[in-house]
């Protein structure tokens, strides 16, 4: 095991290191300077200019700008956000925690919700139910983000006044709350884009589920149990399911950019004051450190998340961890 | 134990007369939920394709900014009028032509790309293989949208070619990985080893022999990266950097409401109705086409 965590960290460790490099090209096969927007604004004072050229060495040979970049990412220092007036890192270090919490409870809700779809598909196979829920899920699965953030925005604030439009907390109010009920106002702001993105992220975990959990049921253990007749329902409870949660465990690791790229729509519509709000408005001021920022640390998220659900699957599957 | 499985297959199997493109293309057919995909489909490439005939108006023209501003749905403007008095009727049809275009040639690119990619590595093997399997894990670790968004924030003002090309060049890492599988997998093969022995060069070997078993799985993601490439167009579109503005896509017209989401519900609903359903009976098409293919 502790082999296989020493490899795979590498790998980890490499693929940040092209995730760097990449960028690097990004920003330097842009036309021109790179930061011709910034340059040419008026608005932006001779001291910021000078900061970013010297931050960025823009007047060195590109391999030495490169060492330089790479020496800067591995201290953590993402260049400088001039619309935010602060640096990258800090701006982005504030809107994480926010994107993280949504992921997250989407994370859990989606893989819950597409998990019991899935097993109500698979006990009744063939059936309408599960061609009525094949088609549910087809749909979600082929559901533009930004689109279904947008139609239950509109259902659910504007139609439906249940939850509040956008942001994470009222503007206005939360400061003279008590305890209780800013956590009641936490909640009430975060319930609709996280079930949003949970609903969303549900349609494809479903499907993979419900495939994973066919291609169990012709197994000879199924077979098996079945003889010593067990019910259908704990066959799949206890025998099919139980196997089936190896592939579950894959698309942890699989789902992750979904769920970022959803949370970055999910974010612009509801304000929900995260990563990819600040991306996004970092997109319109064109700044662009704080838009490469938000790529870099996005991607270490992906990666992360995949290492994270393949260190899961050695755990629980030792014929991966023994090779 | 696979191994010898796979062997015997490719040994005892007699050669089919249809091909096996064609013989997964009858059995997809033989689906009525891809039929009827591939009428909703063929009725919106249709649309697309005859929009000059079949829009009521023009979709760029402003006719009466004051007076035709924001109009709800109603009989002379069924999906109602946008901030700039143009008919959003007019503009959903025109992008129907122009997100199936983006869609279509983005995809042409991304397969060249994956093909040609993933044949090099799995043929060439060895160091190479590993070393181009790497780059592509890298690729893989950036999500699409992000890596899309770092490249069009640099260029302001992208044509639709270029948009294009973008949008092509950032869509074959999983397809080559695919491909390179299929190589790796099939470079040992028998009637490989005969073409080998029988002195054909590795470019023959790699047109006439690996390829034509490589056209399921690109058909496949073909379907796929369609809908895929409709997807993030309108999302790209939406923030702003896709499409460039006056043009009519599907992403640009639920930007053009995007300020009065409330006020302006038929300028998303409408345009993403067309979307979903483009981007479903795709994904349907690509689902019954994977399936036909790996039935074998």
């Amino acid at each position: 095991m502790l082999g296989y965590l020493a490899r795979r960290l590498a790998q980890a460790a490499v693929i940040v290191a092209f995730v760097a490099a990449i960028s690097f090209a990004l920003i330097h096969l842009a036309p021109g300077d790179p930061f011709s927007a910034v340059m040419d604004n008026p608005n932006v004072s001779e001291s910021v200019r000078q900061t970013l050229r010297a931050q960025y060495g823009l007047d060195k040979p590109l391999p030495e700008q490169f060492v330089r970049y790479f020496g800067q990412l591995a201290r953590g220092d993402l260049g400088w956000s001039f619309s935010h007036d602060r640096p990258v890192l800090e701006v982005l270090d504030t809107a994480l925690p926010n994107t993280l919490l949504l992921m997250s409870v989407a994370l859990i809700g989606s893989f819950s919700l597409g998990i019991l779809i899935a097993l109500v598909q698979v006990a009744r196979r063939g059936s309408v139910v599960d061609h009525t829920l094949s088609g549910l899920t087809l749909f979600l699965f082929s559901m533009p983000d930004f689109w279904f953030a947008i139609l239950s925005l509109l259902a659910f604030t504007y139609w439906l006044p249940i939850f509040p439009v956008g942001g994470a907390v009222d503007a206005v109010m939360h400061e003279y709350m008590g305890l209780g009920a800013r956590i009641a106002d936490r909640l009430r702001h975060l319930t609709l884009p996280a079930l949003t993105l949970t609903v969303l992220a549900a349609g494809g975990i479903a499907r993979y589920q419900r495939a994973a959990l066919l291609e169990v049921l012709p197994a000879d253990y199924i077979r098996t149990a079945r003889l010593k007749g067990l019910t259908e329902r704990q066959i799949l409870r206890r025998h099919a399911l139980r196997n089936a949660f190896l592939p579950i465990i894959s698309i942890i690791g699989l789902s992750f950019p979904a769920l970022l790229t959803g949370a970055f729509f999910i974010e612009k519509i509801f304000a929900w004051p995260g990563m990819g709000l600040a991306v996004v408005t970092a997109i319109s001021s064109r700044d662009y450190p704080l838009v490469v920022g938000g790529v870099i640390i996005g991607s270490i998220m992906v990666t992360l998340g995949s290492l994270l659900a393949d260190l899961l699957y050695a755990w629980a599957d030792p014929r991966i961890r023994d090779h | 134990m696979p191994g010898q499985i796979r062997e015997s297959a490719i040994t005892s199997l007699p050669r089919p007369r249809e091909s096996t493109f064609a013989l997964g293309l009858r059995r997809v057919l033989r689906k009525p939920s891809s039929r009827v995909a591939l009428v909703i489909l063929g009725t919106i490439v249709l649309v697309g394709l005859i929009a000059p005939f079949i829009a009521p108006y023009d979709p760029a023209a402003q006719p009466d900014i004051v007076g035709l501003k924001s109009l709800a749905p109603s009989l002379a403007h069924p999906f109602g009028t946008d901030p700039y008095s143009r008919d959003v009727l007019s503009r959903v049809i025109y992008g129907a032509r122009l997100s199936l275009t983006i869609g279509l040639l983005a995809t042409l690119v991304s397969l060249t790309l994956g093909v040609a990619y993933g044949a090099t590595a799995g043929y060439a093997g060895g160091i190479v293989d590993a070393v181009m399997m790497r780059v592509l894990d890298a690729f893989l670790a950036i999500p699409r949208l992000l890596l899309l968004l770092g490249i069009l924030v640099a260029w302001p003002q992208l044509s639709v070619g270029a948009l294009i090309l973008f949008l092509g060049l950032t869509g074959w890492f999983g397809l080559s990985r695919i491909v390179r599988g299929q190589v790796l997998a099939l470079k040992h093969a028998e009637f490989v080893t005969a073409a080998q022995a029988l002195g054909a060069s590795r470019r023959r070997i790699l047109a006439r022999h690996l390829l034509p078993n490589l056209i399921s799985p690109i058909v496949v993601a073909a379907t796929v990266g369609v809908a895929h490439v409709i997807v993030l167009e309108a999302g790209l579109s939406y923030l702003g950097i896709g499409v460039p503005q006056p043009l009519a896509s599907w992403g640009n017209i639920i930007q053009d409401g995007s300020d009065q989401v409330a006020t302006l519900w038929w300028m998303s609903l409408f345009p993403g109705l067309f979307m979903v359903l483009t981007v479903m009976t795709l994904n349907i098409l690509g689902e019954a086409l994977r399936d036909a293919y790996d039935r074998r």
